[in-house]
């Protein structure tokens, strides 16, 4: 079902009158309210009154996470602190976290688009959506919970911490019929209740939404298969929102954009120029209608393409293709973001160890798992090997609490990862 | 039905409109909200052709009327009420009336036109009673009122209304607002300009808020009416009534 039809399928000339219309009107408010973006602007004396149309966009300059970084906390709200009714914000494990705030029109349309997404699948006011992404200053829970009760669906709040077991018990018992997690956590899912003994066919479910890490088109075959499911991509990020950027429609070709809030472009990272339709770079976006924290240009570090056509759905708005990857050297593990700067920052604080290591994502039953191999020092390697143990528990503990995620940590040898110079080599296997 | 983009205009060297874009689809209200000497009128007799635009497009029906002349462009069926109702106090309300026809004669016809005098008097009861009177020994309301019936005469695509509220009580405000609605329930299309931004907001589907000549918010009657700016500014609520 395509829940607002009056913008998802308005013909193109259309939106983008509305594009200019919205892209303009943000252009204003930023410029009069937020110090960042007019200091920007006269800076680099761009003259906003010159952007006529969404293609004029590439005169105006891009926003970074360190931009956003920078102003923490509050410094990119174009909204008086108590026009806010939401915060959220990024974990922050390097440097300051980013602070993202909403007005009450802000929450309205996010749970439109969330609404969205699920109605594009078939969700509806039957269903029962269990909701396994964390309730937390992370998006993700709240994203989907406002946008399932508009459509009137029966939320279950199920959070993703606690055991999978339980998860799978609500599931069970509450007869969860959608699943709205990260990819990973699905495959947690089909691998336990298998190991449990309960046929996929004892379940209710039939709709997986997944977001918040990148998968691929082999994963998703894999999870319909052991979940008997229809599973589903979607995009997002808190930066510019929260879930529900972008969404898969039936097709599972592409994610159509919400358009009538954020216009989209892929750039080469490296000339910073459009991409044309079809060739892979870095997304950007830029809000339309967000009052709270609007942003301009935002460079996302996430890497997917333009798709060409028209999607048989009946939606007009672009597609993306589905992320396929970072233009940094971020690494998502089951919904955890690591920067390999972070390992490092960690083991500058263990005695003994080097910072020289190396990542290794291994794949098991369809679930990634990181490895970090650590170089030890010299003299602690030809120490006892309790001290080896202990101290490789230890790496094992900082990393668990700095980054949230379990990681398994192997010593090797002084000298063995290509010497001072060679600091990180992140590998997939 | 109506869509501007980067729409420039003023008077004399004068920029008013500093790169305005909008639109009103078929069956809408929608309305520009601002406070005095915001571009607001500025706006509407640029469309309406008593100002030359300076710079950007206006299309309407899909063609453009950008520069056209007043006349013209209400022949394509582009009509204004104007600001302070200017209707002729020495002709009887019906001779006023009739005037409004004027560019629709020809389509009209003489059916037409009695047709369009019996539609206007039921809209407006107060008129037909007031038929022969001269337009000048009317009240406040009922001047607004012919100035209203007058645009509708030539049966206009596009009713655009400049600042209806100005000047009348409030239950005469609330009777013009009801009319407003009740014509845009019937199919009309209508361009509202409003200081009161309360009022206007209570009748239209969209809304626009401009600020020295630049559009700074867009979006539902709704959703202004929930936008805490619109609110401080417009809708005469301070920080303490806003919270409560």
């Amino acid at each position: 079902m395509i829940y607002n039809p009056e913008y998802e399928t308005m013909p193109r000339e259309e939106i983008e009158q509305l594009q200019i219309e919205r892209l303009q009107t943000t252009l204003n408010r930023v410029y009069r309210n937020v110090a960042f973006y007019k200091n920007k602007f006269d800076e680099m004396k761009i003259d906003i009154g010159k952007i006529k149309s969404v293609a004029d966009m590439k005169e105006l300059p891009f926003t970074t996470k360190e931009d956003l970084r920078e102003s923490y906390p509050y410094g990119m709200f174009a909204v008086p602190l108590k026009d806010i009714v939401r915060i959220h914000s990024s974990s922050g494990t390097t440097g300051k976290p980013i602070v993202v705030g909403y007005t009450k029109n802000d929450i309205q349309h996010w749970s439109a688009m969330t609404a969205r997404l699920l109605a594009a699948v078939g969700i509806n006011e039957h269903d029962f959506v269990q909701i396994a992404f964390d309730y937390s200053l992370f998006t993700g829970g709240f994203g989907f919970h406002y946008g399932a009760e508009r459509i009137g669906a029966s939320v279950i709040p199920s959070s993703s911490h606690g055991n999978i077991q339980k998860q799978i018990f609500i599931m069970k018992d509450y007869k969860t019929t959608a699943l709205l997690s990260a990819p990973s956590f699905a495959v947690e899912v089909a691998n336990k209740i298998r190991e449990m003994g309960i046929h996929p066919e004892e379940l209710k479910l039939r709709y997986g939404l997944f977001g918040a890490e990148p998968w691929s088109d082999e994963l998703r075959g894999r999870i319909e298969d052991n979940l008997h499911i229809d599973a589903y991509d979607n995009y997002g990020l808190s930066e510019v929102m929260g879930p529900g950027v972008s969404g898969e429609c039936p097709e599972k070709n592409g994610l159509h954009v919400n358009e009538d809030h954020f216009i989209i472009e892929v750039i080469d990272p490296k000339t910073l120029l459009p991409m044309p339709a079809g060739s892979e770079g870095e997304l950007v976006f830029t809000t339309i209608t967000k009052e709270g924290f609007p942003l301009i240009r935002y460079r996302t570090g996430d890497v997917a393409s333009l798709m060409e056509g028209v999607c048989p759905c009946g939606r007009t708005f672009a597609r993306m293709s589905r992320v396929t990857g970072r233009t940094d050297d971020l690494i998502i593990i089951r919904g955890v973001k690591v920067f390999p700067t972070q390992v490092e920052e960690i083991l500058l604080k263990a005695e003994g160890a080097t910072p020289r290591f190396r990542l290794i994502i291994e794949n098991r039953d369809g679930l990634d798992e990181l490895e970090i191999q650590v170089e030890v020092s010299e003299k602690i390697f030809n120490d006892e090997i309790k001290n080896l143990l202990n101290l490789k528990g230890k790496i094992a503990g900082l990393i668990e609490e700095e980054l949230g995620l379990a990681v398994r940590v192997t010593l090797v040898e002084p000298e063995t990862l290509g010497g001072n110079g060679e600091k990180r080599v992140v590998t997939g296997k | 039905m109506l869509r501007i983009r980067n729409l420039e205009s003023g008077y004399g060297t004068l920029r008013v409109l500093k790169g305005v874009s909008m639109h009103v689809n078929p069956g809408e209200i929608v309305t520009i909200i601002g406070a005095n000497g915001s571009g607001k009128s500025t706006l509407l007799a640029t469309v309406s052709g008593i100002l030359r635009p300076a710079a950007g497009e206006i299309l309407f029906g899909g063609d453009s009327i950008s520069g056209l002349p007043a006349e013209k462009t209400v022949h394509r069926g582009c009509a204004l009420v104007p600001e302070g109702r200017q209707i002729f106090g020495t002709m009887t309300v019906k001779e006023n009336l009739i005037l409004g026809a004027y560019p629709a004669r020809k389509k009209l016809g003489r059916d037409g036109i009695k047709a369009g005098l019996e539609r206007i008097y039921g809209y407006f009861p107060k008129l037909k009673e007031r038929e022969g009177q001269l337009g000048g020994t009317l009240s406040g309301g009922e001047q607004q009122m012919l100035a209203i019936g007058r645009a509708l005469m030539s049966g206009p695509r596009l009713l655009m209304l400049d600042e209806p509220s100005t000047g009348l009580a409030p239950i005469i405000v609330k009777a013009i607002f009801r009319i407003i609605s009740r014509l845009r329930d019937e199919g009309n299309t209508i361009l509202l300009v409003e200081q009161n931004a309360r009022a206007a907001l209570a009748v239209a589907d969209r809304g626009y808020v401009i600020e020295t000549g630049q559009i700074i918010l867009e979006g539902s009657s709704g959703e202004l009416l929930n936008n805490n700016d619109v609110q401080r500014a417009y809708l005469g609520k301070d920080y303490k009534s806003i919270s409560e």
